[in-house]
């Protein structure tokens, strides 16, 4: 032969339209093959896109409240119950507050008496009048109300001055207040419970912690000592306001501030780390769900297989005649493998539009912000291109076996 | 152009076929020649021979001189891209591909791009009166129109030999008359055409006609 022979060669951009071709000439048989790839990425999707956007929730609602809030609880020495000793000392609030981190602090307790009368003129004239049972009498520090951030509509709250002196006053929860009529404190309103009177001199009608003190009677600590002794049962707890992030430290230091020789007689409950919490979620939900999406993404893989195993052997005819136009095996097996891999990028695309599709719209109708990590919802369409890619190796061999004698022979 | 000496072609058995026995052929350039033979005579064993789609067992295939039958399989494949055409009793034509799209496929693997491949299809629609269908999906085209998209298929990479398999095979004979005037006119061009027959009527449009019998070939009666 005169010129040097010329070897056969297919350009990716041809190869990549002919893929196409193959993947566009059959609509309905390309959409039924990708649709167990379409299923299995989408579940992925939705299922990391729900699981990030719920741990996004859990986040959020601890910054606000519970990741700054410290609790501890006086539980005596459990071996011997007749030790009935307050276990906070007298000074409690004042050593907490001197921890680094800590913004309010205060000891608080229901007063230790059953069904208190609580009612808004002297015993003697109201027997028959104001119906005060459901309302509640507390004693607390002044750092404990403000650590539970009451809103106050009129008058204030008591202080250390107040404290200090044993005053007897008394600061109601808005429900409270309307139960016992009082609205207007200029005149200094009094309540009585069990017969002791109490001047008024503050209202709040919204608390961030605690929201039960709407119903209730609060007092300073060092009032309810003297006027009912020391709390029992329950005993007394003490509320701590961290800054952001010092919770879990002030948690450790805080029995040992109180008493430094006793800390056992004290339980701490400090928020859970949203780590831990929004792993523990992840850990329950996702292992079943992904499970299942790995399951139909298998099935979309031998979906995949199958279509195109069925279009080599039925394309066999158009196979020989490629190869009798000078397509090396090669040329043919490339084909097939990139059909099926524009088959699962195909499917992968669809199913990763359609699980962004469910994140938004579940997060929308819970008011969520929706939270989707790039680095799942990216590369989920190449996900998608690497199970057609699997799925096409062995019908594209088969394809590349194909001899073309055989194949153009009918 | 084309010489066979002592070409052999036995399918392994048992028992083993001896499918071509020691044929000698030469062609040249501009030939027509067709093939008779009853069915199972080695016809199209020898037309997949001379277009590189099978290898020999024993003989020397040369084209211009090079022995191709001893070529690696890539190059063998390089030359019949390049340098053969086929039509087929059946087509081959992709059912969801226009008939310019199924004539442009043939230049896919030479590496020509898009644009040239589809302006050489539609003059090679245009030479076989098909360029109003240029468009057209094979399953709305007639027999003798696919028959002639499939001959420009073939034609389009200006092959030195065509090689045809009971072209008029599935055709009416005013079809068939059709597709026979192309090839004709072809062969005016220096194309050399072998084409495999039973029809009586397409042998003799050929300058030469080859009677092959149980796989030995034999000059038969020469035509002007
Ligand atoms: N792959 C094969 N294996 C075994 N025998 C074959 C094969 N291909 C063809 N043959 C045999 O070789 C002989 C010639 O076949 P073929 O060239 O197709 O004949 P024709 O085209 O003239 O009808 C036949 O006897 C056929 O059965
Ligand atoms: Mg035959």
């Amino acid at each position: 032969m005169a010129d040097p022979v010329v070897r056969s060669r297919l350009r990716a951009v041809d190869l990549f339209a002919e893929a196409t071709a193959g993947v566009v000439q059959r609509p309905g048989r390309s959409a039924l093959t990708v649709l167990g790839t379409v299923l299995g990425i989408g579940a992925f999707v939705a299922i990391l896109g729900l699981t990030s956007t719920a741990g996004g929730q859990i986040d959020r609602r601890f910054t606000t409240l519970s990741a700054t809030e410290v609790t501890v609880t006086d539980v005596g020495v459990p071996a011997s119950p007749d030790d009935t000793a307050s276990s906070f000392p007298a000074n409690a609030a004042e050593r907490v507050r001197a921890l680094n981190g800590v913004v309010n602090a205060g000891v608080w307790w229901p007063v230790p008496v059953r069904q208190p009368r609580i009612t808004a003129a002297p015993p003697a004239a109201a027997d028959s009048l104001a119906q005060t049972s459901g309302l509640s009498f507390h004693a607390a520090d002044p750092g404990a109300l403000e650590a539970m951030h009451p809103v106050v509509t009129s008058g204030r709250l008591f202080d250390d001055f107040h404290a200090s002196r044993g005053e007897h006053v008394a600061v109601l929860g808005a429900a409270a207040a309307a139960r016992l009529g009082v609205t207007r404190l200029d005149a200094a309103p009094a309540v009585f419970v069990e017969g002791l009177s109490y001047t008024v001199i503050g209202v709040f009608d919204d608390i961030q912690r605690h929201p039960e003190l709407l119903l209730s009677v609060i007092v300073p600590t060092s009032t309810a000592l003297t006027d009912y002794g020391p709390p029992l049962d329950p005993r007394a707890s003490m509320l701590i306001e961290t800054r952001v992030g010092a919770a879990d430290l002030i948690a450790k230091q805080a029995p040992l501030a109180l008493r430094p020789d006793a800390p056992g007689r004290f339980k701490i409950s400090a928020p859970a780390d949203p780590r831990t919490l929004r792993g523990d979620i992840a850990g329950d939900l996702n292992v079943l769900f992904l499970l299942l999406a790995a399951i139909s993404l298998v099935i979309g893989a031998v979906g995949i297989a199958n279509t195109t195993l069925v279009a080599v052997l039925e394309r066999s005819g158009e196979i020989g005649l490629r190869r009798s136009l000078g397509a090396r095996r090669r040329h043919v097996a490339a084909q097939f493998l990139t059909e099926s891999t524009a088959l699962g990028t195909l499917g992968g695309l669809m199913g990763t539009s359609i699980g962004v599709a469910v994140v938004v719209s579940v997060a929308l109708s819970h008011q969520w912000t929706a939270v989707l990590n790039p680095w799942t919802a990216l590369p989920a369409p190449l996900v998608g291109s690497a199970v057609g890619l699997l799925a096409g190796l062995y019908p594209a061999l088969r394809a590349s076996w194909i001899e073309p004698v055989e194949a153009l022979r009918r | 152009m084309i010489s066979l000496r002592g070409i052999a072609v036995t399918y392994p058995g048992p028992p083993p076929v001896h499918a071509l026995r020691s044929v000698d052929l030469d062609l040249d350039s501009g030939q027509h020649v067709a093939i008779v033979g009853p069915s199972g005579s080695g016809k199209s064993t020898l037309l997949n021979v001379l277009g590189l789609l099978d290898r020999p067992t024993a003989g020397v295939y040369q084209i211009d001189g090079t022995d191709v039958s001893r070529l690696p399989e890539s190059d063998r494949t390089g030359i019949r891209g390049s340098r053969i055409g086929f039509v087929f009793q059946a087509f081959h034509l992709m059912p969801y591909r226009t008939a310019w799209e199924n004539v442009a496929v043939a230049q896919l693997y030479r590496g020509v791009p898009a644009r040239a491949r589809r302006a050489a299809a539609a003059a090679a629609l245009d030479l076989v009166g098909l360029s109003h269908r240029r468009d057209a999906l094979p399953t709305t085209l007639s027999g003798g129109e696919r028959q002639r998209v499939a001959i420009a298929r073939a034609l389009v990479n200006r092959p030195a030999l065509m090689l045809c398999d009971e072209p008029t095979g599935n055709l009416d004979s005013a079809n068939a008359a059709a597709v026979l005037d192309l090839l004709d006119g072809l062969r005016s061009e220096g194309l050399t055409i072998v084409v495999i027959t039973h029809d009586a009527v397409v042998a003799a449009r050929a300058q030469r006609t080859l009677a092959i019998h149980d796989g030995v070939l034999s000059e038969a009666v020469s035509h002007g």
